[in-house]
């Protein structure tokens, strides 16, 4: 079996973001970047399929600058066997469109039975990707999956939804993308993180891939940083003539009631 | 002079506390109450690659160098001092001496599984009776055509009730024993399953609760003569070699100790509010932490100039013990601090540093205890004491491939 996992590096969830003085993007500066957690959990599930099916490779697809080679390496010492890094300067700050014309396009390069990615980044948290390379490949797209079972052939998928699970029988080629839940993704051994050094990581860009539409048809605007929360308010006195005073506030001011 | 840690070292240490933070710290807190070694650790960090990070690739190691085990210990001591003990224990008393010491024909055979995590090796030198006092031992070892036949009891051996291969200190030549004359000592490999052997757990310990500590019982062990190690009469030399590779990582698990230590206290400093503002702005508060941080700076660089002389194969045997002193005395000040700085709280197993404050105490006894190392510093300023050449060294890093 052939299993493309799609992965993107991002900050780390306990990371502090600050708003580059652009007003467009974060400040990169003293962050540390991350594979994304979603996509660790595509990554972990190829490596397991190719564990029980052991004629399979799984090849890890990324778009990002030099930096995101790390991230590359984390997924190649889980077990991809290879990567593909796609980039050139033009690329910074283009939108999912074009990120998923990119990848269709890489992909369209490969065999494939299964292409993994997360649900979502949890940088831009937009999870159009996905669904945007199921369009261009015309290959049948199955979001927030928690279980993947393979059999004849088939992909048995389990999805959450709201209150209930759901299951959903599709064939291969296929775009799975994953949700917490669908495995615990396994921490890379030292000889593993060794070997990973010396697997390939091969560099394409958009020319090499045939992709000269690079504009975006969104636009990023700006960035803001959520509002600071209001401070806090002592309500001084007795206990019980605090509590009148609170239930008077609840009311009459902030009109919870 | 470069300061700074390479890439690959950075890379490794984020790699230790990674596994610590997902794997030992959530347990921490209930293994030191409940006095419970938890052996599926040590499966874990076999699995990973740590229990033989810093042994050459042709063993099956990792092929890191002498820097990343004392990383490793930094990172697993801020969890708790049980864990760096692992390494202390299985890396550095039982498979560098194995390395630096041992015949190709033992090294093939046991080496590999060791760096695998596969079995466990610990050492054997303490006895009820001997401790900083190495000729006071008792046990003893006679050659009975091609095999040793070894008495003896062994005690404080950590891990004593979970290794699976022991390297033991035994008198071969009685006469020197009386003469207290270390050239009539020698070094065995001894295994779980030679008749003879059996082990158990110490209760009660003020600390280091999450670690085995045991007893080693030698009853008539009978072994092959080729599980000699070193030649006979080498015994003192491999043992003090052993320890010199122990202190070392004694040395950086006190600065991760003190780390935590540290970390710890800032944190409440700055949450706690006494007489309405944080304690960490109180000048006596300050006066601690600041020692703190000290403590670790200095540790820190103690240690890691240990471990590069070790790459570049130099004798350290001074340096390792002015950074195992300096580390453990720093340590429990560190601890003892952090308790207060955490008042009464700190006094409560509610948060880490009461547990840290147990723990340092043991590395104030093991490894030379604190006086053993005044007395090696002042002896080697006032010429009493020199490094004399010795016939195996630590292998220098990177490793002969």
């Amino acid at each position: 079996m052939k299993i493309l996992v799609l992965i993107k590096q991002v900050p780390d969830t306990e990371a502090q973001i600050k708003i580059d003085p652009s007003g467009k993007a974060i400040d990169e500066s003293g962050i540390k970047f991350v594979l994304n957690p979603y996509d660790e959990f595509g990554v972990e599930e190829a490596v397991r399929i190719k564990e029980k099916n052991p004629d399979s490779t799984v090849t890890a697809v990324t778009i990002g600058p030099e930096r995101s080679k790390e991230a590359m390496r984390s997924a190649l010492a889980m077990g991809a066997d290879t990567g593909i890094k796609i980039w050139d300067d033009s690329l910074a700050g283009a939108d999912a469109g074009v990120k998923a014309a990119l990848l269709a396009a890489a992909a369209g390069t490969l065999e494939y039975d299964i292409i993994f990615c997360g649900k979502q980044a949890i940088d831009d948290d937009q999870g159009a990707v996905g669904g945007a390379i199921s369009r261009l490949l015309s290959v049948p797209f199955v979001s927030n999956v928690v279980k993947v079972d393979i059999s004849g052939g088939k992909c048995i998928l389990q999805r959450e939804v709201e209150g209930a699970s759901e299951i959903v029988e599709c064939g291969m080629p296929c775009i799975i993308s994953a949700q917490k839940g669908l495995n615990e993704p396994r921490y890379p051994s030292l000889i593993n993180i060794m070997k990973a050094k010396k697997k390939e990581i091969k560099e394409m860009t958009p020319a090499g891939l045939g992709v000269s539409d690079l504009a975006s048809k969104t636009e990023l605007v700006g960035m803001e940083p959520p509002p600071s929360r209001p401070p806090g308010r002592i309500i001084e006195g007795e206990p019980a003539q605090a509590a009148v005073e609170l239930v008077r506030i609840l009311r009459e001011e902030i009109k919870v009631f | 002079m470069d300061f700074s840690l390479s890439a690959d070292h950075k890379e490794f240490q984020e790699w230790i506390r990674g596994f610590a933070s997902r794997d030992l710290d959530p347990g921490i807190s209930e293994a030191d109450r409940n006095c419970r070694f938890d052996k599926k650790i040590l499966a874990r960090m076999g699995e990973l690659g740590i229990l033989g990070h810093c042994l050459p690739e042709k063993y099956n190691g990792g092929g890191l160098d002498y820097i990343s085990l004392g990383l490793a210990s930094e990172e697993l001591e801020y969890t708790d001092t049980a864990y760096r003990e692992i390494l202390s224990v299985h890396i550095a008393l039982f498979c560098l001496p194995l390395l630096s010491w041992g015949t190709d024909e033992l090294k093939n055979s046991y080496l590999p599984k060791c760096a695998a995590g596969e079995k466990i090796g610990c050492f054997g030198l303490t006895e009820p009776d001997a401790g900083s006092d190495v000729v006071g031992i008792q046990s003893h070892a006679r050659r009975e055509g091609g095999h040793y036949i070894l008495n003896g009891q062994k005690m404080w051996i950590s891990l004593a009730d979970v290794a699976d291969y022991f390297i033991v200190f035994a008198w071969t030549d009685l006469e020197k024993k009386k003469a207290r004359d270390h050239s009539g000592m020698s070094a065995f490999l001894l295994e779980r399953c030679d008749p003879g052997i059996s082990t158990g757990s110490i209760h009660g310990k003020l600390g280091v609760r999450a670690g085995n500590t045991g007893w080693v019982s030698m009853d008539d062990v009978k072994i092959p003569a080729d599980r000699l190690v070193g030649n006979e009469g080498e015994g003192f030399k491999i043992a003090m070699f052993g320890i010199d590779q122990g202190r070392y990582t004694v040395a950086a698990g006190s600065a991760g100790l003190i780390r935590a230590c540290l970390d710890s206290s800032v944190k409440y400093a700055k949450e706690r509010h006494t007489f309405k503002v944080p304690t960490g702005r109180h000048q006596l508060v300050k006066q601690m932490i600041a020692g703190m941080v000290e403590s670790y700076e200095i540790t820190r660089l103690l240690y890691l100039k240990a471990g590069w002389m070790k790459n570049e194969g130099l004798r350290c045997t001074l340096e390792t013990s002015i950074a195992k002193r300096f580390a453990c005395e720093a340590a429990e000040k560190s601890a003892s601090n952090a308790v207060q700085i955490h008042g009464a709280y700190g006094f409560s197993d509610e948060y880490p540093v009461e547990r840290h404050f147990r723990n340092c105490k043991a590395a104030q006894i093991y490894e030379g205890a604190r006086e053993i190392h005044t007395i090696i510093q002042a002896d080697y300023a006032l010429g009493l004491r020199e490094d004399k050449p010795l016939r195996r060294n630590l292998p220098p890093w990177p490793f002969e491939r």
